[in-house]
């Protein structure tokens, strides 16, 4: 309690001002969201099939997104953090380029490159008979190619900011460098990794532009919840708004929770060293 | 300069790059604006249309926002400034009569019809709509939702032939690209589309006692700013010069 008051007297005055502003600018949206829901038909257009088929889709996708933004994103930022190469920098723009490429162009580009017709993609149709587009294995890569980058900014810059000695004492104590990535570096990055990971979450969940471009639009297969929402706001905008409040309620529920499990409140912490 | 504003206002709902210019110009010349919403697949003919005007009308300058044409409902509904609305079906230009947006009763400009657009040169040799349910063919349609998806549904059925499609895509450019890029052997659009698409893609007739027809109606919206410039471009377009320029993109005349 204590705590809070010292730490709002401290807060300059314009600053408090400006971050309230920020405030109802996110949160007016959402307000007007809610302030238009049909709340007496909400529970029939949430428990409808179609729809809880694209909110189960779309949590599965989302998370298999995670994993393998995870699985391949983590020895990324290592290699970007601490590996010295030419043209380095070039290859960190381009690892992150899906960041800033619209998304529907993104989907384009993976055809190009995964499609029947593509690069690569012509000789997984032709050697193993493997299609990628209008297929769910579609839909993870197309969130993935767009959700990965956040988790590499995020653990690439932990990396960077992390005490090199401690590895080197590691090292210098007989650990095997996988032994000390695993023992020492992950540890020592895990709140970033875990926000980075939270971050590629969100952006897989929300991802619509590149999946139905790459994957598709196909109930149970490729539907998506934002593409639901997208498709239902052009003839039944009533139901758009309320999948797409389901969507969020997911999302903050998840946020909320993963930040007081793992970042143990890591906000309070913050304060708590700002005023002491 | 009071338009200017308007137009302003107008970009958090339209497309910003077209009615951004209309300020930049604005500052140098007397002409009244005058913001055409029309559908998507009208993008090209309107363009060239818009020239055909601008040079009997030079003292209007036109700004087009082509978008989906149930997008387009949703942004005049919520203030766009637009003074003609063109939309490419009967539904979308009813919604917008039900929420009393209109001047005027709407006019029919145009019609179009549909055809299996397939890869160039048409590989496979899709010859009909029944070899569309062949099950080892990609085939994508448009959703529901949109003009060309409630038309293909409609084709469908006249010729009585059930195909199970791949995605239903949200617009019918998504079904284009799908085929240009190789990924679909087969969809079902909008003959202008075809057109549209050229050498990408191929064009497979479907017969007139089967096919669909879909109207293309245009009208005066009620907030329009410029009613005189509104309905002057209204008959242009429905005008023997309005109407060759559309049929030179594969529209119906109404």
């Amino acid at each position: 309690m204590s705590n809070d008051r010292r730490t709002r007297s401290a807060l300059p005055v314009p600053a408090l001002v400006l971050a309230i502003i920020a405030v109802s600018f996110f949160a007016l949206p959402l307000i007007g969201l809610l302030w238009r829901a049909p709340w007496s038909r909400a529970a029939d257009y949430i428990s409808d099939d179609a729809s809880l088929t694209a909110l189960k889709l779309s949590l599965i996708c989302s998370l298999w997104a995670t994993a393998l933004s995870v699985l391949f994103g983590v020895p990324l930022a290592w290699l970007l953090a601490r590996v010295q190469f030419p043209g380095r920098g070039a290859v960190r723009a381009l690892c992150t380029l899906s960041m800033v490429l619209p998304p529907v162009v993104g989907g384009v580009a993976l055809f190009f490159a995964l499609g029947r017709r593509g690069i690569v993609g012509q000789y997984l149709d032709r050697w193993f008979d493997l299609r990628l587009p209008f297929t769910t294995a579609g839909v993870v890569l197309a969130q993935t190619f767009v959700a990965m980058p956040f988790l590499v900014v995020t653990v690439e810059a932990a990396l960077r900011q992390l005490d090199g000695r401690l590895e080197d004492a590691s090292r210098t104590l007989g650990a095997s460098p996988w032994y000390t990535f695993r023992r020492v570096t992950l540890p020592a990055i895990r709140p970033a990794l875990i926000a980075g990971a939270v971050l590629s979450w969100a952006r897989a969940l929300g991802e619509f532009g590149a999946t139905i471009t790459f994957a598709g639009n196909f109930p149970g297969t490729t539907q998506t919840m934002p593409i639901a929402v997208y498709l239902s706001l052009e003839t039944n905008p009533e139901k758009a708004i309320v999948l797409a409040l389901v969507l969020i309620a997911v999302s903050f529920a998840v946020l909320i929770g993963l930040r007081d499990r793992w970042l143990g409140g890591g906000g309070e912490r913050g304060t708590s060293r700002v005023t002491s | 300069m009071r338009r200017c504003r308007l137009t302003l206002t107008g970009m958090a709902l339209a497309v910003p790059s077209m009615l951004g210019t209309a300020c930049a110009d604005d500052a140098n010349t007397d002409k009244a604006v005058l913001a055409v919403f029309a559908a998507s697949s009208l993008t090209d003919a309107f363009v060239e249309i818009g020239e055909a005007f601008a040079v009997q009308h030079p003292d209007v300058r036109i700004v087009f926002n082509f978008a989906g044409s149930g997008e387009l409902v949703t942004q005049i509904t919520q203030g766009a400034p637009a003074d003609v609305f063109a939309s490419a079906d009967d539904s979308n230009m009813s919604r917008l009569i039900d929420a009393a947006e209109i001047a005027g009763d709407p006019r029919v400009i145009a019609r179009n019809t549909f055809q299996i657009i397939v890869e160039p040169g048409n590989p496979l040799g899709i010859a009909n709509l029944a070899d569309l349910a062949d099950p080892e063919l990609l085939v994508v349609l448009c959703a529901d939702t949109v003009p060309c998806g409630q038309g293909a549904r409609t084709v469908l059925s006249n010729a009585g032939v059930v195909v199970t499609p791949k995605s239903l895509e949200d617009k019918v450019k998504g079904v284009v690209t799908k085929v240009t890029t190789g990924e679909a052997d087969a969809g079902i659009v909008f003959v202008t589309d075809v057109i549209a698409a050229g050498d990408d893609a191929t064009g497979v007739e479907i017969p007139a006692d089967v096919n669909a027809l879909s109207n293309y109606p245009i009208v005066e919206t009620k907030a329009a700013s410029n009613a005189e410039a509104a309905q002057a471009f209204i008959e242009f377009v429905a005008s023997d010069e309005g109407q060759a320029i559309l049929a030179s993109y594969g529209f119906l005349a109404p």
